[in-house]
This record gives structure tokens, C-alpha cells and sequence, in this order.
């Protein structure tokens, strides 16, 4: 019994203790430190146009389904890019209602894009990302879409390719995971927003 | 898509962890060792005296394999109700600025079991269900300590190994304290301040208001004044065949058309049923998720906790948002499990025996990715046949910066070890590139594994290895100069016994039962995929998911809950009692007849038993999963 109570002391002092080290003096260590060195990223990497207004974070994705923009990739998160519900579609490789949905899209894209028909469409283009919130395009996704963004615009197809360049975000270290287009930076950059 | 230096990301990971494996292995030496010097002795040395002072614990005493157990045993029950009472209490406690509510009571018992046996598995969406107190205060706590128990435990396994004669196995209090203050929080600070810069949120603000560029119109169920949903009553439909003015049945192709009627009840009045009202919303805003994020993704990658802050885990944005932290947070969870292989090579004074262990873990490791790197890469011809570029892989439930390499190295990785965090959903992944992550768990997750579990997992392999080796040539097996009898036999089959057992018993029940089938999201061979990775994923305390398993009911909050417990705490008991029964052994100068437990035979004998065993086990279910499903991708099955 002895024992016992000598034990239990410890598991209740211990979980106390480590409590206030890991759970209270080490987050906010880490807080100060990551403000003091890279606030902005720590607050989320918001963009905030000239007018002081908020309108997303430089790593989120937003929809976008107008003719005039580039447009994201299909989204699971919520209606859709929500960012309080973000995950992907969870359909495997032999749900019906996942190869229905993409044929749905490979249509869409086509359509919109102006492209025959058996065109073969990127895959990243009408498959939904793992979080839904994906900030990225894959350069070709990108390409295919800049004729109908130019002409939208009244742009030379050269100008809007110049503007995906400037918004490619390149591999880690030049070697490491894949170049993406950002997507909400590259539409508020043709849009005028900085 | 060209991708050039996919094979040297590989290869500079393997290098690295390779690199890693002694440094973190001689820094391991001493913090487990009670009076061990490291450089941050002048910092934390007075901490470490202050907690033993409060604790009233005696760091120079040791305890017997029973104590140690036992008092491993209340820690955990004592800090898991903690979490309990916290999360039935969130509403009630501060630093809740989106007011989320209690969570209830099977839910609670899920998430507290879960986060205490380092598995991590997740009912819940974080970012719209826990607050900031929940995540950094009923989370974070077991993300340190059950890693830091873990690690313990391999080390109290290792003395067994090392000592000889012996009747204790070190102090569990001490070493849960100098893995916590020595290893854990130093790396953990300096690793989230990398993340940091990488992008990752460190907080404490509300949610952020965005205002879309395109605002769109969704449908939401109207409320009244009071924030009841309204309701109208209309009318059920039901299926019948179409008939023509005969009262003949319509056939298209010999196949009745069907139409809908309303249901009639068995008086012939229509059935009738409340259903919500809809009302178009205007979307105008998009709400972005705060909190203090890097703290806690820090040590979920390095304790293989691997639960998510938000429910897309290290796929979010924010949770992992560049390819270099993805990289490092791979890299850091190999990092403490491949040191201590080191650890043992050290201890047990046989640093060939530690590199064999490593090297039969690497290759499993290697087998692994290529098979999932390759069904990726090779990606869906279903989908193919759609319209989509072959040469993209499959990319559902992928996100773009990490691509097809990075996707099944994290899934590979995450599951060799009992991490748990995904940055692309397995769900989705092909037949093939999902068996990977569902093999590795269930093979133990002893491929450098959960910091310490993984350890004292695979050394139950090797005891096994060279108990079959010994039967093989005739003699008394001998591990370490140790005789292995009938008793250490026994306990190692206990360990394994138990998680074919749990996993394979509970996935037969749920696959079989109404309340297991109707969370599915996907039918045919892989929603049996769904609720068998369930069930592995509790036992191995891995907690990934096919995520298409709505598991946020109360039959499979519960049955989850207990597989999680019988995945750590009846494979840990059967351990500490091999580690006691091997510290009381004497040690025998090595002889011609005893089995080496180093080099080249020793690899292939250890990699042998571990995917026999494995097989046995598991190839019958998985052959009813992802096995069949990859057949019938390729003839184009839909379900």
C-alpha cells in the first residue's frame, strides 16, 4: 500500500509537472521565438491587399471558377475549399462515384479550356488534393489553362506565362517534392493585388 | 510530369537517417542512463533535481520489471483521465475563442486512450472540434509522454538484454523525466521554430476572416429564431417498376425501368417525414484556422504521434507546407527509432548486432516504398481511360508540392514507423499503394517503428528468430550469450498473438455488423480495406486512416478505443516480463554453436521470420482487400 501511494504520488506530480514544462513553458517559447524571428509566417502568411483587406494566406487555396482566373483543383474540403473542413474525397481506386466525378471534370476542363476532346487532361487538374485546401497547380495544369486566361483578359498568352512563372513556387532546395503554381497569388497578381 | 531527382531524395534520406543513426544513438546512451551527462546538464539539470524533489522520487533507485510496469501502468491511467476530463470539460475552460463544444462521452474516451498509447487516431476533426487548450494542453501532453514511455520501456527492454543477474531494470520515473527534459523538448523547440519558417502557425488569435475574390452560393438548412433547423413534411419516395397503361412493366434492354412513388404505409396512406428547408447562402468570406500548430506538429513527428492539429494532418497547408518540411519531418520520425538501434548495439556491447537490426529494418523499409512508389507513379487506369495523363500517377488525395515520391515515402514511412500523420489520403491511394501502409502496421510496425516500440517490438522478432534458428541446428537458442526457454518463447508469442488476435477478431466483427458497414464511404473489396486498416492502424497504435471509415459513432469510438489498449498495454506486460526474465540470466561465453546474431544470415533469418509471421497472419484479409481490388482496377470494376 505503502508503495503504491508512493507511485501514484509520482504519476500525479509527473503528469502535473510535465504538463506546465511541455504544455505551458514549451509552446510559448516556441510562440516568442517564431514571432521574434518570422512573425508574418507564424500569423499564417496572410495576404492583405493595399486596402488593408484580408484575402487569404499566401498556403491556402481558394476557388476560383470564373473564366477570367486561373482555376484551383478540385476541392473535398466542406463546399469547397473551407478551410475548417479540409480533407480529401477518401474514394478509392474502384468507387464508381469517384471515376464518375472525374470524368465530370476531364469534361469540364475540356470545355472550358477549349480542348478536343481526347486530349489527355493533368491529373491534378480533376482529382480533389488530400486536404482539399491545396494552394497549388502543376505547371501544366497551369499551361493549358493560360490561353483562356490571356483571352480573357486581352492579354498575350507570353504576358500571362510570365506571371506563371513569377508565381511558381520551385522544388525544396532545388530537389526536393514538385514545383506548384500558386494559385490565389498568381489570380490576385493578374488581378492587380499585391 | 519529368521528376529528376526523385531518386535522389530517396537516396539523400536514406544517407541522412544512416548518418543520424550513431549520433542519436551515443546522445540516447546517456539520457537513458540516470546519472549520464549532455551539454544541456547546466540548463536542466536543476529541473530534472526540482521534478525527482516534487515527484518524491529516488533517481537512484531501481525498480524490479513489475514496478517499472506498474508504475508505467498509473502514469498512463492517471494522465489519460486528465485528457478525459479536459475534453468532457472544453466548453467549460479557457482558450476557446471559436466556442467549440464538449466532446461527448465515447469520443472523449477514444481521443484520451488514443493520445495515451502514442496512437493518435482521430474520430475528430481538429480544426472545428478542439479548442486551443484541448490541442496544446490534453494533446500535446501524451504526444511527449507516451513517446517518452515508449523509449523507456525499449530501454528497460535493453538492460534485460545487457545486464546479467540482475533483478531491476532501471527507474521508470527517471527515465520518463530525462527523455522528456533531454530529448524531446530541446528538439522539439528548435524543430518547431524551423517549421515556423517554413510557414507553419504559432498562435493564439481567433480564426482569421478572408474575403473571397469570388464569392459563391451554397445551400444550408434554414434555422428559425431559435436556431432550430425548419422542417417541411413532404413525402417518402420509393423505387417501383414503371408500368404502361396494360399494367405491364416497361422494359429498356429486357431491364424494368424503375420510377418513383411515394411510399405508402400499410394503410395505403403515404409515409411522410420531416425534411430540412434549404436556403441559398451567400459565401463571401473564407475562415482560416490559428493556434499554436508548430509546437504540437514538432513533437507528433518526432514521438511518431502523428495526430493531426487539423484533419487533413500534415496534408494542410499550414501543417506542413513546404517540400523541405515534409522532408524533415520524415526525417525526424526515423530519427529517434533508428538511434536506438544504435542504442542496443551499444548497451549489449555488439554494435554488429545493432546495424543487422537496422539493416533488416531498412530493407523493409526500401521494399516498401518501391512498391508504393511504383502503384503510385503508375497511378489509376480506370481513370486513365477517363482522360487523365498517365504520366501524373495517381494524384487524388495528393497534394501538388509533395507529389507522387513524397506521398508514398511519407505513407511508407509513417507506417513503418507508428506514426500515423499523412500528408496524402491512403483512402484514395491504388490498391496496391494502399496495401504498403496496411502491411507495414500489421507486420508490427517494427520497421524502425514508434520511437521504442519499434525496438522492443523487433527484438520480440529476433528472439523468435533465434529461438527458430536454435530448433533449426539442434541447440538450446541463445540470444546475447543468454539462453532463450520456454518462458521468454512464450511471452514473445504473447505480443504477437495478441495483435493478430485484436486486429483480425475486431475487423471480422465489424465487417459482419451493421454498425461497422454503414460507416463506410466505399463499397466492394475496399471497404473491407476500410474497416481492416481501421482495426490494424488501433492495434499497431499507428493511427492513420482510410479515412472514408466515418468512425465518429459510439460502437466504433468504443471498439477502436479498447483495440487501442490491447495494441499497447497487453503487448507492452508479456515484454517487461522478457526483459525481467533476461536480466536474471546468466550470460555463457559465446561457442561454436551459438547462432551469431550479426551479419548477412542473421539479416535474412530476421527478415524471414518477420514476413512469415506477417503473412500468416494477414495475407488471407488482405487478399480479400487490396489484393482483389488491384485485380479488378485493372479490368475496370467500379462499385
Amino acid at each position: 500500500m505503502k508503495e503504491f501511494l508512493s507511485q501514484l504520488r509520482g504519476a500525479i506530480m509527473s503528469t502535473v509537472i510535465l504538463a506546465v514544462v511541455c504544455c505551458g513553458i514549451y509552446p510559448l517559447v516556441v510562440d516568442g521565438l517564431g514571432h521574434a524571428l518570422f512573425a508574418e509566417k507564424a500569423d499564417g502568411s496572410l495576404i492583405v491587399d493595399s486596402k488593408g483587406v484580408i484575402r487569404g494566406s499566401k498556403l491556402i487555396g481558394q476557388n476560383f471558377t470564373g473564366a477570367r482566373y486561373f482555376h484551383p483543383r478540385p476541392s473535398a474540403a466542406g463546399n469547397g475549399y473551407d478551410a475548417t473542413s479540409s480533407g480529401g474525397s477518401n474514394l478509392g481506386p474502384t468507387s464508381k462515384k469517384l471515376a464518375d466525378g472525374i470524368a465530370q471534370n476531364v469534361a469540364d476542363y475540356r470545355s472550358q479550356n477549349g480542348l478536343s476532346t481526347n486530349t489527355p487532361v493533368p491529373a491534378d487538374a480533376v482529382t480533389a488534393s488530400g486536404s482539399g485546401l491545396d494552394p497549388h497547380i502543376s505547371l501544366q495544369n497551369a499551361e493549358m489553362q493560360a490561353p483562356r486566361v490571356a483571352k480573357e483578359r486581352r492579354l498575350k498568352e507570353e504576358e500571362v506565362r510570365a506571371f506563371i512563372v513569377k508565381y511558381t513556387d520551385p522544388p525544396g532546395l532545388g530537389f526536393l517534392g514538385d514545383a506548384g503554381v500558386n494559385v490565389l497569388r498568381l489570380n490576385l497578381a493578374l488581378d492587380g493585388v499585391n | 510530369m519529368s521528376r529528376p531527382f526523385d531518386w535522389l531524395q530517396l537516396a539523400v534520406y536514406v544517407v541522412l537517417v544512416a548518418l543520424l543513426t550513431k549520433p542519436m544513438g551515443l546522445y540516447l546512451c546517456q539520457v537513458l542512463e540516470a546519472k549520464g551527462k549532455t551539454w544541456l546538464d547546466p540548463i536542466l539539470k536543476p529541473l530534472e533535481r526540482l521534478t525527482y524533489w516534487l515527484m518524491g522520487v529516488d533517481s537512484e533507485k531501481e525498480q524490479d520489471w513489475k514496478l517499472y510496469t506498474f508504475a508505467m501502468l498509473l502514469f498512463s491511467l492517471v494522465s489519460c483521465l486528465l485528457t478525459y476530463a479536459i475534453l468532457r470539460l472544453q466548453k467549460h475552460l479557457p482558450l476557446n475563442p471559436q466556442g467549440f463544444d464538449s466532446l461527448t462521452p465515447d469520443l472523449s474516451f477514444n481521443t484520451a486512450v488514443s493520445f495515451t498509447t502514442n496512437t493518435n487516431w482521430q474520430s475528430y476533426s481538429g480544426e472545428n472540434t478542439m479548442s486551443y487548450l484541448s490541442q496544446m494542453l490534453a494533446l500535446v501532453i501524451h504526444n511527449f509522454t507516451s513517446a517518452a514511455v515508449g523509449i523507456a520501456l525499449a530501454a528497460a527492454l535493453v538492460r534485460g538484454l545487457a545486464r546479467h543477474s540482475a533483478k531491476t531494470l532501471g527507474n521508470f520515473w527517471v527515465d520518463l523525466v530525462r527523455v522528456t527534459y533531454y530529448l524531446l523538448v530541446p528538439v522539439c523547440v528548435v524543430f518547431a521554430v524551423v517549421l515556423i519558417s517554413q510557414g507553419m502557425i504559432q498562435n493564439f488569435k481567433p480564426y482569421t476572416k478572408a474575403k473571397l475574390t469570388e464569392a459563391y452560393t451554397i445551400q444550408v438548412p434554414k434555422t428559425d429564431d431559435k436556431g432550430q433547423p425548419v422542417t417541411t413534411n413532404v413525402a417518402v419516395m420509393a423505387q417501383a417498376p414503371k408500368l404502361d397503361q396494360k399494367g405491364q412493366p416497361v422494359l429498356t434492354n429486357g431491364v424494368a425501368m424503375m420510377v418513383d412513388v411515394p411510399k405508402l404505409d400499410e394503410k395505403g396512406q403515404p409515409v411522410m417525414t420531416n425534411m430540412p428547408v434549404m436556403v441559398d447562402q451567400k459565401v463571401e468570406e473564407q475562415t482560416i484556422p490559428q493556434g499554436p500548430m508548430a509546437s504540437q506538429v514538432a513533437i507528433k513527428m518526432l514521438g511518431t504521434n502523428g495526430g493531426g492539429y487539423t484533419n487533413a494532418n500534415a496534408a494542410y497547408p499550414f501543417e506542413n507546407p513546404t517540400p523541405l518540411s515534409n522532408f524533415l519531418q520524415i526525417l525526424s520520425i526515423f530519427a529517434i527509432g533508428s538511434g536506438l538501434t544504435y542504442y542496443l548495439g551499444r548497451q549489449t556491447k555488439n554494435q554488429a548486432h545493432g546495424w543487422s537490426v537496422w539493416s533488416a529494418m531498412m530493407v523493409l523499409f526500401l521494399a516498401g516504398v518501391f512498391i508504393c512508389w511504383w502503384a503510385e507513379a503508375r497511378g489509376n487506369p480506370i481513370h486513365q481511360q477517363l482522360g487523365v495523363m498517365a504520366a501524373g500517377g495517381n494524384m487524388e488525395g495528393k497534394e501538388v508540392r509533395f507529389g507522387i515520391l513524397n506521398s508514398a515515402l511519407f505513407a511508407t514511412i509513417t507506417t513503418d514507423a507508428s506514426c500515423g500523420a499523412v500528408n496524402s489520403m491512403h483512402d484514395s491511394f491504388t490498391a496496391l499503394g494502399g496495401f504498403v501502409p496496411l502491411f507495414n502496421i500489421q507486420l508490427g510496425e517494427i520497421i524502425i517503428g514508434g520511437v521504442g516500440a519499434g525496438l522492443y517490438g523487433m527484438l520480440v522478432f529476433v528472439v523468435l528468430a533465434v529461438f527458430i534458428a536454435g530448433l533449426m541446428v539442434g541447440r538450446t537458442p541463445e540470444y546475447l550469450g543468454k539462453k532463450i526457454q520456454s518462458y521468454d518463447v512464450k511471452m514473445s508469442m504473447l505480443a504477437l498473438l495478441v495483435l493478430a488476435l485484436s486486429i483480425l477478431g475486431f475487423a471480422a466483427w465489424a465487417s459482419v455488423s451493421k454498425w461497422g458497414t454503414d460507416q463506410l464511404s466505399n463499397a466492394g473489396p475496399h471497404g473491407l480495406s476500410e474497416i481492416l486498416y481501421a482495426y490494424s492502424s488501433a492495434n499497431g497504435n499507428n493511427g492513420s486512416a482510410f479515412a472514408g471509415l466515418n468512425a465518429n459513432t459510439p460502437w466504433l469510438n468504443t471498439t477502436i478505443g479498447v483495440a487501442m489498449l490491447i495494441g499497447r498495454f497487453l503487448m507492452i506486460v508479456p515484454i517487461m516480463g522478457l526483459a525481467g526474465s533476461l536480466a536474471g540470466k546468466k550470460i555463457s561465453p559465446p561457442s561454436a554453436g551459438t547462432f551469431p546474431v550479426s551479419g548477412f544470415t542473421f539479416v535474412i533469418l530476421l527478415l524471414g521470420t518477420v514476413l512469415l509471421v506477417g503473412a500468416l497472419n494477414f495475407l488471407p484479409a488482405l487478399t480479400l482487400g487490396p489484393v482483389i481490388e488491384h485485380f479488378l482496377t485493372n479490368q475496370g470494376k467500379l462499385y
